[in-house]
């Protein structure tokens, strides 16, 4: 992952905020997404890890398109495609598409898998070489289904099915990046497994770019190259996956990481435990926004929002005034201000 | 239908393999349409009222055959065979085997002839009005309910007026003017034009139920992730609209639709009564029904004969269309 690649997709200050209305007068805005700044670069995949409520379906949803950013930009392929309409997005939507969360929600119950593989196909007026359905078989092979349940209707299917059905469709405009919003969280753990790997093959057959929305940290690690921890609307931490998950940097990574539960080291050893909620986004902390949970929290986190800058040259970005050292898993113990 | 949504696969799996073995071929390959006919097939309900159904059509479309066949025109009279008071002679309202439902009391007309004829004129306005009605809600009720906002509320408001007008006054007060603004006081109104008042006054009122029930739907499904899918792919309007959300409601239109049918028959009947309907030398079905009341005591039959044949007519048709839904849909489980 050389760092001169072109980036695929680059984000810039990507903001969405939700009016919030009493009447006809404005009351302020969720603020669900804040100020986001990723690149992913042509084959490669990002995760995005966060708790509930963070903004990472936000985001995805964003980066497709089904919702309109408040500011900042997207630049799919050397192309700003923040705010363009349907036609100008005729092209670029070929190359970007979207898995969904729900695989029950997400196929429509009256039509045939078939038509529902092809719908991307129909709705751009492509006809592929070997015909429509041909290629829908194809499709069908390639995410390991029997391309004879062209014909049958989403509700004979289990969940891993219905949600394969939704990968080649899509997948039937031949995208360069999928968003895959918690592809997996609505599936048995053993259907996790065999779609993940799925997903992993595809990414190295079609050369693939992921953005790969998850709560799950198992699953990120497991299938991504670098990884964005969200909290409260902003990335607090970026980096590649090894780096996140020996050497996090962040306060809050280190208590996510600290929360996967282990067979090996049963009871509350290690375990960072996290006090109080997630303050809401109506009306989000001053300075830092982790610093109402953060044990290491100063004045200065209160005053003064940490940049997402680099502590090393490892390529880990960290937006935050104390990170930590050292591998995850240590006691942190008392909050030690580092020098800097 | 006793395919659950979880075990349909299954089900159809085993349903293949204690049929013969040909089966298993078809059902692999067997389209949408095929489904639905095999569902419909094996409901006896569907079968016995969708027969019914198509006999009445099958009469209506070949009224002048059963005319020639049958050997009497809709409008002739057999006065000889009433008697001094107008009252056909003989029993049950003078059945005979040249004149099978009887004679009418006082014109002495063919009564199985002018059901016929009859049967065709309610239908033809009942399935025009229908149509007409279910069109124009299921488009103003899907763009209502998808797009939201402004669009929704005016259209929703339109609606709303709609509904607040008296139908009857309405009609009784639009269908003259309608009349005399083409035709003179005098003139005779021709059969196609007072059927297409009849069909423009039913559609004036009768889209606002199926708008409402199709906006209602629309709104529960439009945040459903297919209908996002197919606009992450590009899909312009036409397509969320049409291909994505429509075949989702297809079950309660065609309820509607079914309802609506037999409600038309009746008020295509009523304005009939009441004079702003079709004029009297058009046989219609409803004006029969409203001519027999008043012999209601004297000459059973006369009432017995249309009377009956519009239950069937009616329930027919609501079997029909509940037989129907049930076959479009596919996790049905009956």
């Amino acid at each position: 992952m050389s760092a001169e690649t072109e980036p695929l997709l680059s984000v810039r200050g990507l903001t969405k905020h939700f009016p919030v209305r009493q009447g006809l007068r404005a009351r302020g805005a969720v603020r669900a997404v804040d100020g986001l700044d990723f690149d992913v670069r042509p084959g490669e995949t990002l995760g995005l890890v966060g708790e509930s409520g963070c903004g990472k379906t936000t985001t995805g949803r964003m980066l497709v398109r089904l919702l309109e950013p408040t500011s900042g930009s997207i630049t799919f392929a050397g192309r700003d495609i923040t705010h363009g309409g349907r036609r100008e997005l005729r092209g670029l939507r070929q190359d970007l598409q979207i898995i969904f969360q729900d695989p029950y929600a997400s196929l429509n119950p009256r039509h045939t898998v078939g038509r529902i593989v092809a719908m991307p196909l129909q709705v751009n007026r492509i006809t592929p070489p070997g015909g429509v359905k041909k290629r829908v078989q194809e499709l069908l092979e390639l995410v390991g289904l029997n391309p004879e349940h062209y014909n049958r209707y989403p509700h004979e299917f289990s969940g891993g099915q219905r949600q394969r059905i939704g990968i080649a469709r899509a997948l039937a405009l031949k995208p360069k990046l999928i968003v895959a919003d918690e592809p997996v969280s609505a599936l048995d753990v053993s259907i996790q497994a065999q779609v993940i790997n799925l997903l992993r093959d595809l990414q190295r057959d079609l050369d693939l770019a992921f953005v790969f929305i998850a709560h799950d940290l198992a699953v990120i690690r497991h299938f991504c190259h670098r990884v964005a921890v969200m909290y409260l609307g902003t990335i607090v931490e970026i980096g590649d996956r090894d780096t996140i998950y020996t050497r996090p940097q962040h306060p809050y990574t280190r208590a996510l990481l600290s929360a996967i539960p282990d067979v090996t080291t049963l009871g509350p050893a290690g375990r960072i435990r996290l006090t109080g909620d997630v303050p809401t986004p109506l009306n989000p902390p001053s300075g830092c926004r982790f610093r109402t949970r953060c044990w290491k929290a100063t004045d200065h986190c209160a005053t003064e929002e940490p940049a997402l800058t680099t502590r090393d040259d490892g390529g880990q970005l960290t937006a935050c005034h104390y990170p930590e050292s050292g591998p995850v898993g240590m006691p942190t113990g008392e909050p030690v201000e580092v020098s800097k | 239908m006793s395919l659950s949504p979880v075990e349909g696969a299954a089900l159809a799996e085993i349903e293949s393999s204690d049929q013969e073995p040909d089966e298993k071929k078809r059902l692999v390959g067997r389209s949408p349409g095929q489904l639905v006919w095999a569902r419909l097939r094996r409901d006896r309900t569907a079968m016995v009222s969708g027969v019914v159904l198509a006999l009445f059509i099958l009469a209506a479309v070949a009224a002048p055959l059963i005319q020639r066949l049958y050997g009497v025109s809709p409008n002739q009279q057999f006065g000889d065979l009433l008697d001094a008071t107008g009252m056909p002679l003989g029993y049950v309202g003078g059945v005979s085997g040249d004149h099978w439902f009887g004679l009418e009391p006082g014109l002495g007309r063919d009564i199985f002839i002018r059901m016929i004829y009859g049967i065709r004129t309610s239908l033809l306005i009942a399935l025009g009005a229908a149509l007409v009605t279910t069109t124009i809600g299921v488009v103003l009720g899907i763009v209502a309910g998808f797009l939201g906002g402004v669009v929704d509320s005016v259209i929703s408001w339109i609606t709303d007026v709609a509904l607040a007008l008296p139908f009857l006054i309405f009609a009784l007060a639009v269908v003259p003017t309608f009349s005399l603004r083409f035709y003179g006081p005098r003139d005779a109104v021709p059969t196609w034009f007072a059927v297409t008042t009849l069909i423009v006054v039913f559609a004036a009122f009768g889209w606002t139920g199926t708008a409402r029930l199709v906006r209602g739907q629309v709104v529960s499904l439009r945040e459903r992730e297919f209908v996002e899918a197919a606009r992450a792919s590009g899909a312009g309007l036409g397509h969320m609209l049409f291909r994505q959300l429509l075949p989702n409601i297809w079950a309660p239109i065609l309820v509607a639709f079914s309802l609506a049918v037999p409600s038309y028959v009746t008020g295509e009947a009523a304005l009939s009564f009441l004079g702003v309907g079709l004029p009297e030398s058009v046989p219609s079905f409803g004006r029969m029904i409203y001519r027999s009341i008043d012999y209601l005591q004297t000459d059973p039959a006369y009432v017995f004969f249309p009377g009956i044949t519009i239950f069937a007519l009616v329930l027919a048709f609501n079997l029909f269309g509940d037989a129907l839904r049930d076959a479009l849909d596919p996790k049905s489980s009956r």
